[in-house]
């Protein structure tokens, strides 16, 4: 079969052909939404028009039949209409009162999750892990999968006192908003890298490896033409490794998770902040990760049970102090949280006012 | 095709939540590379590292990204991912889909991919996940006749990305869908073809909820705001009261700026106060909104933590007005990139350039004045630069203070 003629910079299609007609109708002219439960909210426009809502849950890995199954479900309910959101879930979108029941009837009878709209817990962002990327030092899918297992309750009908925005990095490059969740899982390397010396001249750049090193660990080893690395200032980032493919640090005994809490995105209330570092190390345990899953669902708990309404968890620990949020979880407090790195001065407690 | 047992992924089959594994699997039944895929999870999950390698320089005649070369270091046990290359999709605005428009998508890559997606990607972009080197033409020919582009990678413009905006939010102060659309369109050549020092992204919210947490992932971060008071629906407040809201803990008292007060009858905001942080209008829809003029807050130099630490957006142009066809945007993006490009050594984000040569450097060259609404407080040391216009300036002040008697400090 002839392959049809490319064509180059042309961008994505342009999005209004995309919009059902009531969003057209509506656009730029909502009055109000509702959220009527995990699943579902309403929008209504000033022209009194309604348009529901019903959020549901995706792996974000997707073979291209269950894409297919969400297109038959859009067009069976949704005149072939429908989105997905930032976080990966799926949105149908129905404009006739009619059509809301049967197509939650519908999406239970498929087996779908619906869920994360409100006060809840929603899809994790989370990134590639072994599925597929170089850089992985765990699975990003696999741990997601196995938290919201545990966690489908605040998904589908539970509330909390806030949203938690929970995010998995599968090394610190951390794409995604991982430094900036709720509660995030960064995986770690805890081992000084290796370096196979006889392929370095052939295969690195000595100013962009030892550019890449954030402490300033490496320096040229003349006599091997390569690099190498001081032990007392490296920490195990991993930069170098991607820059120059030579350099090893994967190590499956050593290499683990971290879990760090307390960041958001939005200015409601109090500005955005990053997520702090509150466990350290929690060994690798595929294939569901237990004692991770564990620790996540315990810091929800408690501050399901312990927040103001309408607080996230970041807001909440500022409150409170973090040596509250230390006591009240009884995580254990280590070196790894106290910064020494780039933020440590901000950081310290530079008065004598604090809580026993 | 050969037929994996894989009892430890087979564990994440199990529970409530949707199964990537089942994904997976699905597309083993009739595609080879998704086969051997499931095959090479399942030996990274029994030894516990991951086998891909360094991506490698693929793509396509004329662009410089768009494909992200994947090989796995175990081609010979898993042939079918000894090329397993993604090809990034630039998503529609607010990721709103047509089924007819996702079967053809879906068709395209069940006959040159593995059949595998994100959908979508961290970055916004719908991925298709695993294919090998030389299908990428076709796949190229196929989806842009079709009306599809590849997205961005390496040194370049990275896919602009928005929040759902104007098209289904009552809080967007402007037009995040078509902006989006308008910037990605504006600047191909820098999507295509990395020319920069390192990556560089758009992200665009409209309002201060940033449901693209373009704060937190965007060199650029649009972000929608208004310059003119809440208006306040009394009866609607009643409502809120009168079904159970405490409007004095969950409104009032969680004002950053206490410029509310609510007497049990009349919800008052003394709006010069205000600093548009969205708590109240989020819990009260019904009763509050925006009025006046319509723009966004540009933040600039948000990373994550690779090299020297995370950074957020912080404040460069308080307000902007955005409306078609953004010119001033436009011209501000391309300042900005000018002084980047002037300034940045290899794999150096915006933000760590500024921090290396001052947000003076940077202001001057995108002619913006300094503002106190730029920094959370101002420097605590005593270690500044004056320049000799500088000197000028403060010394004519004081001749003018001299003359009219009168101190302007």
């Amino acid at each position: 079969m002839a392959i049809p003629q490319r064509k180059t910079d042309i961008g994505p299609p342009k999005y209004d052909q995309f919009l059902p007609p009531v969003i057209k109708k509506n656009y730029g002219k909502w009055k109000y939404h509702e959220v009527i439960n995990h699943g579902t909210m309403v929008h209504v426009g000033e022209s009194g028009d309604k348009l529901w809502t019903v959020r549901v849950a995706s792996p974000r890995i997707l073979a291209t039949a269950t894409i297919r199954e969400h297109c038959d479900i859009a067009e069976k309910y949704c005149d072939g209409f429908f989105r997905y959101t930032t976080r990966n879930n799926v949105e149908f979108l129905v404009s006739d009162e009619s059509k809301l029941e049967p197509l939650k009837k519908d999406l239970t009878a498929r087996g779908f999750k619906m869920g994360g709209i409100g006060a809840a817990i929603t899809n994790v962002v989370h990134t590639q892990g072994w599925v597929h990327c170089h850089s992985a030092c765990t699975d990003a899918s696999g741990l997601v999968k196995a938290m919201m297992d545990e966690l489908m309750p605040y998904f589908e009908s539970k509330d909390l006192p806030n949203k938690v925005r929970l995010a998995v990095a599968c090394c610190v490059n951390m794409c995604g908003a991982v430094h900036c969740s709720d509660i995030a899982v960064v995986a770690v390397h805890t081992k000084v890298p290796t370096v196979a010396h006889e392929n370095f001249k052939n295969m690195c750049e000595l100013p962009t490896v030892i550019g890449s090193c954030p402490t300033r660990a490496i320096s040229p080893d003349p006599a091997n033409k390569s690099v190498k690395i001081n032990a007392e200032k490296c920490m195990y980032c991993g930069n170098c490794f991607t820059v120059c493919p030579p350099i090893s640090i994967k190590d499956p005994e050593r290499d683990g998770v971290a879990i760090v809490v307390g960041g958001k995105v939005n200015s409601l209330r109090s500005n955005p902040k990053f997520s702090k570092l509150v466990i350290p190390y929690i060994s690798n345990e595929p294939p569901r990760w237990p004692k991770a899953v564990a620790a996540i669902k315990h810091i929800v708990e408690v501050y399901a049970a312990n927040a103001r309404k309408h607080e996230r968890i970041g807001e909440w620990i500022e409150r409170i102090g973090w040596e509250r949020f230390f006591s009240l979880t009884g995580i254990d407090f280590t070196f790894q949280s106290i910064d020494d790195f780039t933020f440590m001065r901000d950081t310290m407690r530079t008065s004598s006012t604090f809580k026993w | 095709m050969k037929k994996y047992t894989t009892p430890l992924i087979d564990e994440l089959e199990k529970g409530p939540w949707p199964s990537f594994v089942t994904e997976m699997k699905k597309a083993a039944k009739t595609n080879e590379m998704a086969n051997d895929a499931v095959g090479h999870l399942e030996k990274c999950y029994s030894t516990k590292v991951g086998y891909w390698k360094h991506g490698g320089i693929v793509g396509v005649l004329g662009y410089g990204g768009g494909v992200i070369g994947r090989y796995s270091e175990l081609g010979e046990e898993f042939p079918g991912v000894a090329h397993f290359h993604t090809v990034r999709i630039n998503q529609p605005s607010a990721f709103f889909y047509t089924s007819k428009a996702l079967r053809e998508i879906c068709d395209i890559w069940d006959k040159y991919g593995s059949g595998l997606t994100n959908v979508h990607g961290s970055t916004g972009d719908l991925v298709l996940l695993g294919t090998k080197t030389d299908a990428l033409e076709t796949i190229f020919a196929e989806y842009s006749s079709r009306g599809w582009d590849l997205g961005g990678s390496g040194s370049a413009l990275r896919t602009p990305s928005c929040c759902v905006g104007p098209a289904r939010c009552e809080w967007a102060n402007y037009d995040t869908l078509d902006l989006c659309y308008s910037l990605t369109q504006e600047f191909q050549d820098e999507l295509h073809r990395p020319m920069f020092a390192y990556k560089f992204k758009f992200k665009m919210s409209g309002c201060a909820c940033d449901c693209v947490a373009s704060i937190a992932r965007a060199d650029m971060s649009i972000i929608g705001t208004w310059k003119g008071d809440i208006l306040v629906d009394q009866k609607e407040v009643a409502n809120y009261a009168s079904k159970g809201m405490d409007i004095n803990a969950e409104i009032v008292n969680m004002c950053p700026t206490h410029c509310m007060n609510y007497d049990g009858k009349e919800l008052k905001i003394n709006n010069a106060e205000c600093s548009r942080c969205m708590h109240c209008i989020t819990r009260m829809t019904k009763a509050l909104k925006p009025s006046g003029e319509r723009g966004a807050t540009i933040c600039i130099g948000a990373k994550a933590p690779i090299v020297v630490g995370s950074l957020l957006s912080w404040v460069v142009v308080p307000f902007i007005k955005v409306e078609p066809p953004y010119t001033e945007v436009k011209d501000l993006i391309r300042k900005i990139w000018e002084w980047w490009d002037d300034n940045a050594k290899p794999r150096e984000r915006i933000g760590e350039v500024i921090e290396m040569k001052g947000m003076r450097s940077f202001l001057e060259a995108i002619e913006v004045a300094p503002m106190p609404q730029q920094i959370r407080e101002p420097r605590k040391d005593p270690f500044m630069f004056y320049t000799e216009e500088d000197m000028v300036a403060f010394k004519a002040k004081e001749a003018e203070e001299k003359k009219t008697g009168k101190y302007k400090f």
